[in-house]
């Protein structure tokens, strides 16, 4: 047996051109199992809740709250909330999905050697990647439509004097870095864990690599929290009028 | 020694020297959330999602560095 560490994920099979990858196979999977799961839930709404239903509402109703004491506002919160739960709930089953026993046993068998069904679908980067560009567009939306155009474009680039300029420069820089480091956050530990997971079996295959199995299934929980709070984060800065713009657009 | 071999040793200084800087910094932003905690035990449920956050906000830098080492690695 060898070490085998691959950034990239492997092709199951092709449709037409179109490489269909593990994570991607599995992505699909989670996505239908949570659309499912969502609707069962919604046609035994009951007035005096089950089972089921009371965990599904706790658990609404606590990251409601949650949201709520970021953002402020009732009006902002029932808008951003669906984007940010959403994102919760899908990295935080993609993670745990890694856990089930005995799925990374089951492959496909091909010509260059097996190749594995299942791949904790945030170690694809492309994933992580989209769904960091779905934060970055929303707050550039955001931002855009609370300030004005001009206004937020007078943020980055303003020739009032030199700080100010270069000052622009390095807030432009810092919106460009969100994405990196935002992406390579979950990407990395999710990553990171696989890796450390698979060295760790590749010592000392019994008992030893169950401590970092644990420290992995904090990691996924923590991860999925922290994507959809950033997120969260960003947004709320990006809707928030600063105090000195506000009494400018009174003194005009 | 050839090109690979500082490769691999590149990598590793890179992962080695950056994760120095976010450890501190957890640690930090740890010590004071859990003090915080001990003063004031009715906000835990408060202090603990922003000690999250805050702490995965350290962590940047090392995930840059970790961004680099994968670059260094497999680019």
């Amino acid at each position: 047996m060898e070490l085998s560490v691959k950034l990239a994920p492997d092709i199951l099979f092709f449709i037409g051109s179109f490489p269909v990858t593990n994570t991607f196979f599995w992505s699909l999977f989670i996505s239908l199992f949570l659309i499912i799961f969502t609707l069962f839930v919604r046609t035994r709404l009951k007035l005096i809740p089950g089972g089921l239903q009371n965990i599904v509402e706790l658990l609404l109703e606590s990251g409601y709250s949650f949201v709520k004491s970021i953002i402020g506002t009732e009006k902002k919160t029932q808008r951003i909330f669906p984007l940010v739960f959403t994102m919760f709930v899908f990295i935080l089953t993609a993670n745990l999905a890694a856990y089930i026993p005995g799925q990374s046993a089951i492959t496909l068998a091909r010509q260059e050697g097996p190749v594995s069904l299942f791949r904790a679908i945030m170690s694809d980067y492309s994933m992580v990647f989209v769904m960091t560009l779905i934060t970055f567009l929303t707050t550039q939306i955001v931002a855009i439509i609370v300030h004005g155009p001009f206004r937020y474009l007078g943020k980055f680039i303003n020739f009032k004097n030199p700080l100010q300029f270069f000052l622009g420069l390095m807030d432009l820089i810092g919106e460009l870095a969100k994405v990196i480091s935002l992406s390579f956050r979950l990407f990395g530990n999710i990553f990171a864990g696989e890796v450390l997971g698979v060295v760790m079996l590749f010592l000392a295959p019994f008992f030893i690599p169950l401590p970092f199995m644990f420290l992995g299934l904090l990691t996924a929980m923590v991860q999925a929290f922290v994507f959809a709070v950033l997120t969260l984060v960003f947004i709320t800065m990006a809707s928030e009028i600063e105090e000195d713009e506000l009494t400018e657009s009174a003194s005009i | 020694m050839d090109a690979e071999t500082f490769k691999f040793l590149g990598a590793g200084i890179a992962m080695g020297m950056g994760a120095i800087g976010p450890g501190i910094g957890e640690g930090i932003v740890a010590g004071r959330a859990l003090e915080a905690i001990g003063r004031n035990p009715e906000a835990a449920d408060k202090i603990t999602p922003l000690m999250f956050v805050t702490m995965a906000i350290c962590e940047s830098t090392g995930i840059y560095a970790l961004v680099i080492s994968l670059i260094i690695l497999f680019g």
